[in-house]
């Protein structure tokens, strides 16, 4: 049976904004299907974001949802789910609004571990400003801000996440739905902060700018520079240069090595704040 | 009746205030000389089973306390003059999305990192324009210790009934200042809570104008399932270019105020049934003016004041009464002239308007008021 994206849409606000052909609405099909996986209820899900093509998605879901300002969606997402820790907070973002203007935010809410699940559409632009280069435009490429191809080196969205201490992070492209979708449904289901990235074509801007001016262009490009994590463990640091790796980067599923995951979060964060309470109130 | 007198500082007080107004979230960044408040409700607010987080800089703690208002829960922030600018531009969310909270800034020196432990009231004009665009402004500027409890609490008040961003503006002195206070009955205080729709969630629009210029807000999870922006809106919360719609819109902002302006006002008079010279005055100033005044009587100079416990809206129709009629206005304040530059608006061709703007740090003494008094005979 085909599913019901109508259940959690907002139908009259469709049509929405994104060029045809846009890769968030990969990531939003895939978001609206984790929902119906993990069964939350409309009313107990909060969809926040800040500024940016990306953060239109919550305006079309049928929830609660807060479009705030450009990067602190995170930071008024932490309120919403410290004052009502039995909530869903789910964050959408974009690459320049989560880890350029939100990057303190970011790092921050990684290392609290907070339990809200943010999702990082990463189409390497600022799309909705006219194509400027971002933290993840890759070097050489062209941006309406570097007509000389750009010199800025990237950001690893899923190696800053793991680093800054989130404890489920992986990555999948708007090539692949279904793993999209498996990602965001085990990031729902993770007792923790959870940051899945999702590499998205944006060839009205980015693409139009290198010569991958239609979906197509872009997404073959994509799948071009995608690696499994699998493989790009025995693989060299100067092969994976420019590479898109893809797969889960941190689950704690299973034991790991210090390596690995030198930065295991000790606790939940609400829940530790529990604690806190317990300890105030007995003090009393 | 037992009374209740302890020992408080202003710092603590801010915070006792808006424990016992319903605030529940305190988000905060450490800065002098406002981080007593921080550190009182990291002790009590897990006390009362509410939250306390200090959050990774001023920008967030200001977004993490719209948050947690938009989920029915009265949150406050507290800040100083850095803190206060890095908070506008989410401010100016709280006013465009309507959304209750109260933002306390113990001001100190300025521009930039200024005087960070000296004492000044540099922000009276940022709190009324420091985010982008036209807004309603409710500030309020208490000066002895009991006063602080008691406007902490009705900024609280004016949040909730008028679903906006309240500044509560503290100068170092009255932060830091510590006395034995009695503080008011809890039971007898009055305590406002934002209106509540009365409709089922189909029939709602969190900016329905149809119940009046404040619209009922729901909260985040019960059901409402609505939509908040920082774009500007329609009733239904979404986004729109219309520029009627738009243009109305801040009308109605503005209006939140403006048509309660009566109920929003509270100004104090000392001495004035037959002052010559008036003193315009807030804050701890104002307790150095009040000295000014006692003693510039005992000398037979008809002068008196009027001290404003909230400094946005200004009584206007007041103060152009008083500038008519008076020989002379003194306004001290420690900056160069925030308000004074306001209040030559009202006097203009009536009187003379004579200014004492300090910024070293160090108070204005009763002397330079008195002083001043002297020269305008």
């Amino acid at each position: 049976m085909a599913f019901e994206y109508e259940k959690y849409l907002r139908m009259d606000k469709i049509p929405h904004l994104w060029c045809p052909g846009c890769g968030i609405g990969v990531v939003l099909k895939a978001m609206l299907r984790s929902v119906e996986n993990v069964g939350w209820e409309k009313n107990d899900i909060a969809f926040v974001s800040g500024i940016g093509c990306t953060s239109r998605a919550p305006g079309y879901i049928d929830c609660n949802t807060l479009h705030t300002t450009h990067g602190r969606a995170l930071s008024f997402a932490t309120g919403i789910k410290l004052a009502q820790p039995a909530k869903h907070v789910v964050i959408f973002s974009g690459d320049g609004d989560a880890t350029a203007i939100g990057g303190n935010h970011f790092i921050h809410a990684c290392r609290r571990n907070i339990d809200m699940t943010l999702v990082v559409v990463n189409n390497n632009t600022y799309g909705m400003t006219g194509g400027q280069h971002s933290p993840t435009t890759p070097i050489g490429y062209k941006a309406s801000t570097t007509v000389y191809g750009n010199i800025d080196p990237t950001f690893d969205i899923c190696l800053l996440a793991k680093a800054a201490g989130a404890s489920y992070v992986a990555r999948a492209t708007v090539n692949k739905g279904k793993m999209l979708e498996k990602y965001i449904t085990k990031g729902f289901e993770h007792k923790g902060f959870s940051v899945i990235v999702a590499t998205a074509n944006c060839h009205t801007q980015f693409g139009r700018k290198n010569k991958m001016s239609d979906p197509i262009s872009v997404r073959k490009w994509i799948e071009s520079r995608e690696i499994p994590i699998e493989k790009a463990r025995t693989m060299k640091a100067a092969e994976l240069n420019d590479k898109i790796i893809t797969g889960e980067f941190i689950t704690h599923e299973e034991e790991t090595t210090w390596w690995e995951n030198y930065n295991h979060p000790i606790h939940e964060y609400t829940e530790a704040y529990q604690t806190i309470r317990d300890k105030a109130q007995e003090r009393k | 009746m037992k009374k209740s007198v302890r020992f408080y500082s202003g710092a603590e007080l801010v915070a006792k205030a808006a424990i016992d107004a319903g605030c529940r979230f305190f988000g905060g960044y450490p800065i002098t000389p406002s981080s007593e408040i921080a550190e009182y409700m990291s002790v009590h607010m897990p006390r009362v089973g509410g939250t306390y987080i200090q959050m990774e800089d001023e920008i967030g703690a200001m977004g993490s306390i719209i948050g947690a208002s938009l989920t029915g829960v009265k949150s406050l922030t507290a800040t100083s003059g850095p803190g206060f600018s890095l908070k506008q531009e989410n401010i100016g969310y709280a006013y465009m999305a309507e959304v209750p909270c109260v933002v306390c800034n113990v001001m100190r020196g300025g521009p930039s990192t200024g005087l960070p432990t000296a004492l000044a009231q540099a922000d009276i004009m940022q709190a009324k324009w420091g985010t982008h665009g036209d807004h309603p402004v409710i500030a309020l500027t208490p000066a002895y210790l009991e006063e602080i409890y008691e406007l902490t609490i009705k900024a609280f008040n004016f949040a909730e009934t008028y679903r906006m961003p309240i500044m509560l503006l503290l100068d170092e002195v009255i932060a830091h200042l510590s006395a034995a206070i009695e503080l008011p009955d809890k039971e007898l205080l009055v305590i406002k809570n934002r209106r509540r729709p009365t409709v089922p969630p189909e029939k709602y629009f969190p900016y329905d104008t149809a119940y009046g210029d404040v619209p009922p807000m729901a909260n985040f999870f019960e059901g409402y399932r609505y939509h908040v922006t920082g774009l500007s809106h329609d009733k239904t919360g979404f986004p729109t270019t219309d520029p009627d719609l738009v243009q109305a819109d801040q009308e109605r902002h503005l209006r939140k105020v403006k048509a309660h302006i009566n109920e929003i006002i509270d100004y104090e008079y000392y001495m004035m049934k037959d002052a010559e010279i008036i003193i315009f005055a807030y804050g701890s100033t104002a307790r150095a003016a009040r000295v000014a005044v006692d003693n510039a009587r005992k000398l037979g100079i008809r002068v008196g004041m009027m001290r404003f416990r909230v400094i946005w809206p200004l009584p206007e129709a007041e103060i152009l009464k008083l500038c008519s009629k008076a020989k002379a206005i003194i306004v001290p304040e420690m900056n160069m002239g925030q308000l004074s530059d306001v209040i030559e608006r009202y006097a203009a061709d009536r009187t003379k308007i004579m200014r004492i703007n300090h910024v070293g740090g160090v108070p204005i003494h009763p002397t330079d008021v008195l002083n001043v008094i002297k020269e305008a005979l």
